[in-house]
């Protein structure tokens, strides 16, 4: 290959003097007016790629090969989600690499670690539902359409597996109740309402107790007392106070982008 | 793909003779038990010929053990390096430095777990389970591609995966898509779809580094440097030392010799290198006018040797994680199990109501 080591490279990139200049802080990315449009867009957006990222960690894991494909269908849905809102909010990877913790809206619930597999399904029943009520509402959204198809099948899935794991053995029907009760006290942020959506929240907190309600009972699980549990209520997601392990997963997610500022990939 | 034929491999020579298998009922088959050389007696010669017509040998076919056994064992070894292959590139999924790009990476693991799971469904076709050839998996009875062995050190090393392991994946399982086992063959036929739309998506990984900074420029030309031998390792020993290679070509399960297809892989790329702006670690690689192809330097044999009897720098790493996943995941596949069974005694119990009714 000695021909090749003294062609010149296409397009080659010499000095730092002709790089494009660098995205680096965080404080270069506008954040949308608390109250906007923007801003309910925003926390959409970040929902979505928070819980793609954590569903992303099942790769090569997942207990059985199914699951490996549905898993990563699900992910990707939702990365597909979270694209489409970026996009139209500016430019999507400065968005999701350059923020830093306190910028992002998502939900504490979706941030929640994968933990064993009845963790992550009801993480996706709890999640999933609230999206397939929310996009159902939001029918004048230009994602709405596309993504109320998507969400309704993650729902279907999720409750397939609430079913299978709390009527299973002891051991899923354990595993799963301590899912429900550890996962419980991150669902009543759901329901904060996100101004400037067209969405009856009220109607949607009914519609999600109904639903979560009557798949636990048929899954021959303990539906925990009240909206939020007891004991101290977690939220906060939505005014950019998040859990121990958000920092981390962005950590991961950004080290790469942030660590050669001004590439394109 | 036609029905699963019921039994092991001795006790199934009840089809209806090779060339038939699709169209033929179960009424087909003998009425008599038959034994294995009676059966060889009547269905070998049609069997060989079919072969030799080159017609497709489908799952009632009657066929000899051995062919059946070869198969099996490639197909699983097949199915087990799209799980395995699966850890080195999911190790980027989280960290993907772009949206775009981690769509495409994530697609492309899950269609791997899919590659997996089709080439089990063919494995089976042959009277194989995938339980008992994920526990030849785990207990290190059945092999996967050695080059999953190795690690994916950076974000380049997603790219030169795609551009070379599946590059050589191509060119090896192209000429399988008329392999003469029928669900095999076309099994590969959108396996090798999707690995060349795989394949592009790898080329292009590096060309954007290699026309992108200085660091990502070096990112891409390291990854090549460590994943181009061992792709040139993916074919397989030479000629003269494969233990399987004439068998298989006899009973067109082959039909190119490991070195053909290296060589046919080194012609591709060889060029594609120099279009990416990236020099292949060889320093004896010149053009051979008179062939008409490009001469390679000497493939380190003893390095595929130790890495395929496990002394490769993941084997261990590779292995654990499968079988973790496998055992971490068991009371989900129970629970599902134990759900399946009360579902259905639920079912049965109301039917039973109804027509006692």
């Amino acid at each position: 290959m000695s021909d090749a080591t003294t062609t010149p490279r296409p397009g080659t990139r010499t000095g730092t003097d002709t790089a494009p200049a660098p995205r680096t802080t965080a404080g270069a990315i506008p954040e949308p007016e608390p109250g906007t449009l923007a801003a309910a867009e925003l926390a959409l957006a970040d929902d979505a790629l928070v819980l793609s990222q954590r569903l992303g960690q099942w790769a090569g894991h997942a207990p059985v090969l199914e699951e490996e494909v549905a898993l990563a269908n699900i992910a990707l849905d939702l990365l597909g989600q979270a694209r489409t809102l970026y996009s139209g909010l500016g430019d999507e990877d400065a968005l999701a690499f350059l923020r830093e913790e306190r910028a992002f809206r998502n939900c504490q619930l979706v941030e929640q670690p994968n933990g064993d597999f009845a963790a992550t399904i009801v993480r996706q029943l709890f999640f999933s539902t609230y999206q397939e009520l929310l996009y159902g509402q939001l029918t004048t959204h230009p994602l709405a359409t596309k993504a109320v198809r998507e969400v309704a099948y993650h729902r279907d899935h999720a409750e397939h597996w609430t079913l299978r794991l709390g009527d299973g053995t002891t051991e899923s029907h354990d595993r799963t109740q301590r899912a429900v009760d550890g996962l419980w006290r991150h669902t009543g942020e759901l329901f904060q309402p996100l101004p400037e959506l067209d969405v009856d929240w009220s109607a949607l907190r009914a519609d999600w107790d109904t639903r979560v309600a009557d798949v636990l009972t048929r899954a021959t699980l303990r539906v925990p007392e009240g909206a939020q549990g007891h004991g101290w209520k977690a939220g906060g997601g939505r005014q950019g106070l998040h859990t121990e392990s958000f920092g981390r997963l962005l950590a991961e997610m950004q080290h790469l982008h942030r660590s050669h500022p001004g590439a394109t990939w | 793909m036609t029905t699963v034929l019921p039994g092991t491999p001795s006790d199934t020579p009840a089809g209806a003779g090779p060339g038939t298998g699709a169209d033929a009922g179960p009424d087909a088959a003998p009425r008599a038990p038959m034994d294995a050389e009676a059966a060889a007696r009547a269905y070998g010669p049609a069997f060989d010929a079919a072969v030799a017509a080159d017609e497709r040998i489908e799952p009632r076919d009657w066929m000899p053990d051995a062919y059946r056994a070869t198969l099996v064992r490639q197909i699983a070894q097949h199915a087990h390096s799209e799980i395995i292959g699966m850890q080195p590139e999911a190790n980027w999924i989280t960290r993907a430095p772009s949206l775009r790009r981690k769509a495409i990476l994530m697609a492309k693991v899950q269609d791997e777990a899919g590659h997996g799971l089709y080439l089990y469904s063919a494995a089976e076709t042959l009277g194989a389970s995938r339980d008992d050839l994920l526990d030849k998996l785990h207990s290190g009875r059945q092999r996967y591609s050695s080059i999953f062995n190795y690690p994916t050190l950076t974000w380049a090393d997603v790219g030169a995966i795609g551009w070379l392991v599946d590059g050589a994946a191509i060119t090896n399982q192209v000429p399988l898509c008329r392999c003469s086992y029928g669900p095999y063959a076309r099994a590969m036929v959108r396996v090798c779809k999707e690995e060349s739309f795989h394949q592009r998506q790898g080329y292009e990984l590096l060309l954007e580094l290699s026309r992108g900074t200085e660091a990502q420029h070096a990112m891409a030309q390291d990854a090549v440097d460590r994943w181009w031998w061992p792709s040139l390792m993916m074919f397989g020993p030479p000629d003269d030392e494969s233990a399987h290679s004439a068998q298989s070509m006899e009973w067109k399960i082959k039909r190119h010799s490991n070195d053909e297809l290296r060589q046919r892989f080194v012609d591709i790329c060889v060029p594609q290198a120099e279009a990416l702006g990236l020099t292949l670690p060889d320093p004896d690689l010149k053009w051979n006018e008179e062939q008409g192809r490009w001469d390679f330097g000497a493939i380190d044999w003893d390095e595929f040797k130790a890495v395929l009897k496990g002394d490769g720098p993941c084997n261990e790493q590779r292995l654990t994680q499968r079988r973790t996943a496998h055992e971490e995941g068991a009371w989900v596949r129970e629970a599902a199990a134990a759900h399946a069974a009360r579902k259905q005694a639920r079912t049965a119990t109301e039917r039973e109501g109804a027509m006692a009714r």
